[in-house]
């Protein structure tokens, strides 16, 4: 908030979060020197970075729909299970054979209805986001495995599998799906004055109203978005395993959505928001994960691992440290002169 | 023998990056007075306050404290050295109870243990040395501003504090709280503490300063007993030579008074304000009158649609509107500045640019943005019109003077190109100077031909400014005063009508 | 404000609650017997057909079988089993959730004399005497099937092996893990290079498995072994797109055989599985048939691990799918 040094004019934007992002990466490739070797065959591309996309591609895009809920000093935990929910009614849908088209249209409806739940609580009743959002997060896999009857749906339908496994301009199918609709929600914030609309109702919501902007509208339409995205991130998981995992799909995601928007430097307590830093952060999450995974550590190290190397991550990017820098910088000028 | 110097400061100097804040300031306090901190905003007060409390170094000059030299870094060592400065948002914890709040960090133990009964015991007794007596054992944050800041000048006084800086302490209170602080000020003015007490109500100077000092570019101008000085004076002595005498503009009334622009007619809200007439014409003020809670606030909550009307109606340009909320307002072509700034006006984080291009956006919907170069000309337009003084429009506005913040709301709605725009309070905790740049904004504003509902609190204010005066008491309009009729006395009157009542 | 969140959650909750619960009747036929089951919840398929066996193996038997959801939750079990305490059943099956805190309600079963047998899941108590009997399978054993079927197949072949672990802490995967390591201990051609969690989900070993397949190269990896089929099936699935062929280049064998692991060996594309057997019920009803007819009862009793191979797969798919 205070800016008394100056260092965040100091620094670029997104300064800190490349920074981590190129730490993370460097991690990589002390643990596998062949880390950056990519290989195309079958005009596919194959390679580790590619796989990070890959397996980070629905927290990115969680991570897009909880950044603009988060600024707007909300939080949407519901979107783990509304992953399990879209998964399991495409899986259900080509399952009662129903048409891949029309199945991925009923999931990603149905995110859309979850965020519509979730928007209503919380801009017409007013419900705290919080504990809005819980009742869909502790509901929301019930539900699921209600559509899937308790088992893992697995489904071989070929256009579902295309999105699992195929390649579009040789970059998997969930990587160009999840960029592109970050890059879609993007335009559409920033190209219109939603962004500004989602900005002003997260630093004072009353003081937006009375300015005129639709601020229950501009609830509801970001819970939307994070459902909406969500359900896709649920299509992407569910297509990548090839079954509906209505126990498992999607399970704790919420926490790493919010861990991407603020490893992209978002502030929990609303206001300004980048879309590009979040994807930034969910692909800085998803690159230390692949780290660890490959690090060769015993399993019972990867928690204690995570949560350290996060917490790293983030006094980096903290005010302080940034101050530090810029308090040393002017120091050493001296020492020089 | 003159009274002892508690604390005197001579030739203070600070330089900023570009700006000399402080320019050989002298300031005296002496024990045992009230010592009033003048200037407008840029004059060096805060940045004095800064050095006294030690949040800054100054870079010449020296401060001395009874007579010895004194170089406090940080609020801590300022503390130790007597100096305790109260800001309008109290640096205590609204979480802990009142007792702990008053004993934190030096609470009374037995054996390592926190004696409770004690605490609140004493706690009590404290407190009711300054008539305010409360369940101590509540959280703080339930309580009023007003008490808030009592407990925190009686925590600061008990850690025997010599001088008590208080810094706009009355900008939030209204004026039962106000004389309540008052007279703990005197308590401790006799117990020998020096009082230096910053404030932008030169009434409140006048009702309880000894001395005043005033800045003025980072100078000390003068130095006197309150008694000395007359209010026109005192103006000229904050604004410098060409604004002398200059205390309100007064408007030439009724010069382009043109047709009915909205008319409000049996307008009310059940037990929030009764049903209220009133007609706006273009390029006339209106004002409202009344003490706090007379309700005058609400008439503009209802007019602009941020409450709903449950009876009345609204003819706008000569056809009929409803207020459903204040998309609706401003869809007719009403503006609002609420009263509350902060809470309810800025939108803090945000740029100038953005929050003077908000209001046009929301009406104009989030489907046809202002381009950013459209949103910087409207910025840059009104920043020059309004003479909006920050260094540039991508500013967050939070960081901005008060009188500055309200010209940026004012930009917002002439942004807008509004009917009617309905301030509420428009110049309140705004300095001097701005105070004056706004009503003279509001009267050029009607030579445009614009209407304009002003709610005030300061009858010289309305007198100088309204064509008419809508006056309120007990939530139910109490009379219209118009045209030649309209002076203070006047509109004391009318709020004081049937003698006894008036008290709200 | 906080009634809408209980409306709201107490709709979902019957929302779910109608499709798993069956709602616990008094009526109470003369001479049948009633037994209640609290089970687990339904996380996954194979504790559905746990569930849908105990049910068939009950009306062949003639028994009245009440099942509870616990929801994943130990306090709904308890309150299960307090349900069925008040209404007299018979017996009662536990699945317990977790394996502590369950010394109070037994202690309750035991005062109303109602003989209570474990399914599928140990508890610790000292007292041994809070249940009647023990149905489970010995997990250590299950590790053991498959680490040896995998000395077999290999015959002295070197072979290094990646191991997908389940949830990091359960005694399960200790114990399965520690009969793998049993098994190969005598074979030094066989070594675990690589041992990672997959959090028994198909999500999870399918990144792990693509993690080690990008770490030591599929072309070093001769096997891998899986706590659970739901990982090997994500770690078939990451083998194939690498390009390798599971089955053939990397022999896999994990354990529970659920009917997709069936389907992949099937089609060639998994070696073994290790049948945790859902037919718990069946065995728990024979366990109380035998008990109130001579009034004895093993403490415990240990369902069969078996080995399954291709051979059999695209029958015991065919049988398995209706019931999973």
């Amino acid at each position: 908030m205070t800016d008394l040094l100056g260092w965040r004019s100091r620094l670029p934007r997104g300064g800190p979060q490349l920074a981590a992002l190129a730490l993370a990466l460097a991690a990589n490739a002390v643990v596998s020197p062949d880390f950056f070797h990519l290989l195309l065959r079958d005009g596919r591309l194959f390679g580790s970075p590619v796989d990070i996309l890959n397996r980070g591609a629905p927290t990115v895009l969680l991570g897009v729909g909880m950044a603009l809920v988060i600024a707007t000093r909300g939080i949407d935990l519901s979107v783990g299970s509304v992953m399990a929910i879209a998964g399991a009614v495409a899986a259900a849908g080509v399952a009662h054979g129903l048409p891949w088209g029309v199945s991925i249209a009923l999931a990603l409806g149905a995110g859309v209805a979850c965020g519509l739940w979730n928007g209503l609580l919380v801009a017409i009743m007013g419900i705290q986001p919080i504990v809005a959002t819980l009742v869909l997060m502790v509901a929301g896999r019930g539900v699921a495995q209600l559509i899937t009857s308790g088992r893992i749906l697995t489904f071989d339908e070929p256009h579902l599998l295309w999105i699992g496994g195929g390649a579009i301009a040789g970059l998997p199918v969930a990587v160009v799906v999840a960029l592109a609709a970050a890059a879609l929600v993007l335009l559409m914030v920033r190209r219109t004055a939603l962004a500004l609309f989602i900005e002003a109702v997260g630093v004072n919501p009353q003081a937006s109203r009375l300015a005129g902007v639709p601020s229950r509208a501009v609830l509801v339409y970001v819970y939307l978005v994070s459902g909406l995205l969500a359900a896709t991130a649920g299509v992407l998981a569910a297509a990548d395993i090839r079954a509906a995992d209505a126990n498992n799909a999607g399970l704790w995601l919420e926490l790493d959505a919010i861990l991407a928007v603020v490893l992209g430097g978002g502030s929990l307590y609303g206001g300004r928001f980048s879309l590009g830093l979040t994807v930034v952060g969910a692909l800085t999450l998803q690159t230390l994960k692949t780290c660890i995974l490959r690090a060769g550590f015993p399993p019972e190290f990867n928690l204690i691992a995570m949560a350290g190397v996060v917490a790293v991550v983030l006094v980096i990017q903290s005010p302080a440290v940034g101050a530090l820098g810029g308090r040393l910088v002017p120091r050493l000028r001296e020492v020089r002169l | 023998m003159p009274p002892a110097e508690l604390l005197s400061v001579r030739g203070c100097t600070k330089l900023y990056p570009g700006v000399r804040a402080l320019d050989g300031a002298d300031f005296q306090v002496r024990a045992g007075e009230i010592h009033a901190l003048l200037g407008e905003n840029g004059a060096g007060k805060s940045t004095l306050i800064a050095i006294l409390t030690g949040v800054t170094a100054a870079d010449g000059g020296e401060v001395r404290i009874e007579g010895r030299p004194a170089r406090p870094r940080g609020p801590a060592q300022a503390r130790e050295l007597g100096i305790s400065a109260l800001y309008q948002e109290g640096a205590l914890v609204p979480n802990l109870s009142v007792a702990e709040n008053l004993y934190l960090g030096r609470e009374p133990t037995r054996f390592g243990l926190v004696r409770r009964r004690r605490m609140e015991g004493d706690a009590r007794l404290l407190l009711a040395a300054y008539g305010l007596q409360i369940d101590v054992t509540s959280p703080l944050g339930r309580y009023s501003t007003a008490v808030r800041q009592l407990v925190a000048i009686a925590r600061a006084a008990d850690l025997s504090a010599k001088l008590l800086i208080l810094d706009e302490p009355t900008s939030s209170l209204d004026a039962d709280e106000t004389a309540m602080l008052f007279e703990v000020m005197r308590q401790l003015k006799a117990r020998g503490l020096g009082i230096v007490f910053v404030t932008h109500f030169l009434d409140q100077v006048y009702a309880v300063c000894d001395r005043l000092t005033v800045l003025r570019n980072g100078r000390t101008v003068a130095e006197r007993a309150v008694g000395e000085v007359s209010r026109a004076e005192l103006v000229g002595l904050m604004l410098g030579e060409a604004s002398a005498g200059a205390g309100y503009p007064a408007r030439r009334r009724g010069a382009a008074v043109g047709p009915a622009v909205a008319t409000f007619r049996g307008f009310g809200r059940r037990r929030r304000v009764a049903p209220f007439d009133l007609q706006f014409r273009a390029g006339e003020v209106v004002a409202a009158a009344g003490l706090l809670g007379s309700g005058r606030t609400e008439t503009a909550l209802l007019m602009f649609g941020a409450e709903t009307a449950d009876s009345g109606e609204v003819e706008v340009a000569g056809r009929p509107v409803k207020l459903r909320g204040p998309r609706d307002a401003i869809r007719a072509g009403f503006g609002f500045c609420p009263e509350d700034r902060k809470r309810d006006g800025v939108v803090g984080a945000l740029s100038v640019r953005e929050n003077i291009a908000l209001a046009l956006q929301a009406r104009g919907g989030w489907a046809r943005p202002l381009s950013r170069r459209r949103q910087a000309d409207l910025a840059e337009r009104y920043i020059k019109a309004l003479d909006i003084r920050t260094p540039d429009a991508e500013k967050p506005i939070e960081q901005l003077s008060g009188g500055n913040q309200q010209k940026t709301l004012l930009a917002r709605w002439l942004a807008t190109d509004p009917r009617l725009l309905i301030l509420d309070e428009p110049t309140r905790g705004i300095d001097v100077g701005g105070h004056a740049e706004i009503l003279k904004l509001v009267d050029e504003l009607c030579t445009q031909g614009l209407s304009i509902y002003m709610i005030s609190s300061e009858l010289a204010e309305i007198a100088a400014t309204a064509d008419r005066v809508l006056v309120m008491r007990d939530r139910r309009p109490a009379g219209l005063i118009e045209g030649a009729a309209v002076s203070p006395e006047a509109i004391m009157a009318a709020i004081a009508a049937p003698p006894g009542e008036a008290a709200g | 404000m906080s009634w809408v969140v209980r409306l709201a959650t107490s709709a979902a909750l019957a929302l779910i609650l109608t499709g798993c619960g069956r709602s616990a009747g008094p009526a109470q036929h003369a001479g049948q017997l009633t037994v209640g089951f609290a089970q687990v919840g339904s996380e996954s398929g194979w504790r559905s057909a746990e569930t849908r066996m105990a049910q068939d193996a009950a009306k062949q038997r003639g028994v009245i079988l009440k099942v509870a959801d616990g929801q994943q939750r130990q306090e709904n079990e308890i309150k299960a089993i307090r349900s069925f305490i008040a209404q007299r059943v018979d017996a009662i099956f536990l699945a317990p959730v977790v394996s502590t805190g369950w010394d109070e309600v037994l202690g309750e079963a035991r005062e109303a004399k109602i003989p209570v047998i474990l399914l599928d899941r140990p508890i610790e108590t000292k007292d041994a005497g809070l249940y009647l009997s023990a149905v489970a399978a010995d997990n250590t054993l299950e590790g053991r099937v498959a680490g040896e079927w995998l000395v077999g197949r290999l015959g002295g072949k070197a072979c290094p092996v990646v191991e997908l672990q389940g949830t990091v802490g359960s005694t399960l995967v200790a114990n399965r893990k520690k009969g793998f390591q049993e098994a190969i201990a005598k074979a030094a051609n066989i070594r675990i290079v690589r041992t990672q969690s997959g959090e028994f989900t198909r999500a999870k070993g399918k990144e792990v498995m693509e993690g080690f397949i990008k770490a030591i190269g599929g072309a070093n990896i001769c096997a891998v072994y899986a706590h659970n089929d739901d990982m090997m099936l994500g770690a078939i699935q990451a083998m194939k797109e690498a390009g390798l062929k599971p089955g053939k280049d990397i022999l896999t064998v994990s354990i529970d055989g659920v009917p997709d692991i069936f389907q992949a060996m099937a089609a060639g594309e998994a070696n073994a599985t290790v049948e945790l057997a859902p037919d718990m019920g069946a065995r728990a009803l024979d366990v109380l048939a035998a008990y109130r007819k001579t009034g004895q009862a093993p403490k415990f009793v240990q369902t069969p691990s078996r080995l399954f191979l291709p051979d059999t797969a695209a029958a015991e798919y065919a049988r398995r799918k209706g019931l999973y």
